[in-house]
């Protein structure tokens, strides 16, 4: 009798394990049989390389580059802005800060993570599109206000992600550096950040990885405007 | 007396002069953790004052209309979002994870399939299961915009999140409990329900409630599974209601742009929660860390 309702659930443990497999199938299996036979109606070629986006014309046209490099432009402009905050952030927060600080400080970087994308589009909304408006002319509706709230976006995750690879990295690097007769920052700069180069590279990826997939706070932040953007 | 390993200010200076670009970098850090927590603050504080005086009784009334722009509704449909969604991950995740730890042998190849195909759901925008659950759930399965459709796409997105805190938590466990369980006699289904599972439940909680804070937060998925009507679902059929969480409410009043004062005590109140959540993780954790 144990020996059955052990392996009963074993096999549970197993179906349940198996449903993240199911559930990618499922995803992939639905968005390519939905997908393909609209592509190869347009044209693969037309699809992606072509610069209007006018589904109400006729004969009507659908070409994604507009938005394809849309994406790369706002995220470039994301990691710009993010990345080098992030690092030197992290870098604060792993060597320079004091331990009294960092009980506040990493509860609130985290509570920066945790805040729903839809409020930080509302922030952008209400206050970097008027700044932008009011700073540089135009309608503020732009890549430049959603670079700026997904840099902000991304900032939790890489400096959560960069501190814990700059913590992981052995105290004797840091004072070995110093021993030789370098600055406490020239041994974080020079010595420790190489080091945990590998693990900030993740936690670029991850960040940008998160600017990508964001659609909310860009739809309202640059207006689903589908003309080509200059330089294409 | 001065201790010798402590530098006093004008030292510090000298040493700078000697060394500009230390000077630059350490000024670099300062203006970065400035600017984030500048930001952090800033963006916190904005939405508080302008928010906290537009809590008014009549957004927490039991019905939404276009006088009162009740919340409530909202409210609770998030709720109920939440249970269903966990109802549904959570066990399918702690049990995935129980599979991969403590059953699976190591280099099982189905294991890394498994591994990977969480890695994938987890990179996967929410915008592309918005669009998986339209195709699947609500069109597919004919639920139509639906708290079922809803839930259960939401379940698909927070299933990798559980599974690996689930896991880690797992993992955590020392082997000697196992050890100590099967020499007492105890077979393997007993070992893991009442040994393994019991000592890893702090980090498999933290670990939900990640998930519980996804779910909160997430609109985009939910735009297009379970509708925005913003009703309590009612009746016998309520799992085919549609309904709107809060999150979903404060999408669909600031692309109105109609009742902005309202979009603003949304948002405190989402804050509230996620602070709520967040404050409820970190103590879970920290009981982890004291046992």
């Amino acid at each position: 009798m144990t020996k059955y309702k052990e392996s009963i659930m074993k096999a549970i443990f197993f179906a349940a394990a198996c449903t993240s497999i199911l559930a990618v199938t499922l995803i992939c299996l639905f968005l390519f049989i939905n997908g393909i036979p609209a592509m190869t109606k347009i044209g693969i070629f037309d699809f992606l390389m072509g610069t209007t986006w006018k589904p109400n014309n006729t004969p009507p046209s659908f070409g994604i580059l507009p938005m394809i490099l849309g994406s790369i432009y706002v995220t470039a402009g994301a990691a710009v802005i993010g990345v080098p905050i992030g690092i030197l952030t992290a870098v604060f927060m792993a060597h320079y800060c004091p331990s009294k600080l960092y009980r506040i400080l990493k509860p609130a970087i985290n509570l920066l993570a945790g805040i729903p994308s839809i409020v930080y589009g509302f922030f952008g909304l209400v206050v970097i599109v008027p700044f932008i408006r009011d700073t540089f002319g135009g309608d503020g509706n732009s890549m430049l206000a959603a670079s700026i709230l997904l840099g902000i976006m991304i900032l939790p995750t890489i400096v959560g992600i960069s501190e814990s690879a700059i913590r992981a990295i052995p105290q004797s690097y840091y004072e070995g550096a110093l021993a030789l007769g370098a600055s406490h920052e020239r041994s974080i700069f020079f010595v420790i950040l190489p080091a945990a180069k590998s693990g900030i590279m993740a936690a670029i990826v991850l960040g940008i990885g998160r600017a990508i997939g964001e659609t909310m706070q860009s739809s309202w932040l640059q207006e689903t405007r589908q003309e080509c953007l200059p330089g294409c | 007396m001065e201790s010798i390993n402590k530098r006093s200010y004008m030292q510090k200076l000298k040493a700078y002069k000697r060394n500009p670009i230390s000077l630059v970098l350490s000024l670099l850090v300062m203006l970065s953790t400035i600017l984030t927590i500048g930001i952090l603050l800033f963006l916190i504080g904005y939405i508080m004052i302008k928010g906290i005086p537009n809590i008014k009784p009549e957004l927490f009334q039991w019905e939404y209309n276009t006088l009162n722009v009740s919340l409530m509704p909202a409210l609770i449909n998030t709720v109920i979002m939440t249970l269903i969604s966990l109802l549904i991950a959570a066990p399918i995740g702690v049990f995935s994870a129980i599979y991969l730890v403590e059953y699976a042998k190591k280099g099982n190849k189905l294991v890394s399939i498994i591994r990977i195909t969480a890695e994938t759901l987890s990179g996967i925008p929410s915008i592309v299961y918005g669009l998986f659950g339209l195709l699947f759930f609500v069109t597919a399965l004919g639920w139509g915009m639906s708290l079922l459709a809803g839930a259960f796409t939401l379940s698909i997105m927070i299933l990798p999140l559980i599974m690996r805190t689930t896991e880690e938590a797992l993992k955590a466990v020392p082997n000697s409990y196992r050890e100590g369980s099967y020499g007492l006699g105890a077979g393997k289904l007993r070992t893991v329900f009442k040994i393994v599972l019991p000592s890893a439940m702090p980090g498999i909680l933290a670990g939900v409630i990640l998930g519980i804070g996804r779910i909160v937060g997430e609109s985009a998925a939910l735009i297009y599974t379970a509708g925005t009507v913003a009703e309590i679902p009612k009746g016998s059929d309520f799992l085919f209601d549609s309904t709107r969480t809060l999150s979903v409410h404060m999408y669909a009043l600031t692309s109105e742009g109609l009742y902005v004062d309202q979009s603003y005590a949304t948002a405190v109140i989402l804050f509230i929660i996620v602070v709520l959540i967040n404050c409820l993780a970190g103590f879970i954790s920290k009981k982890l860390s004291k046992v």
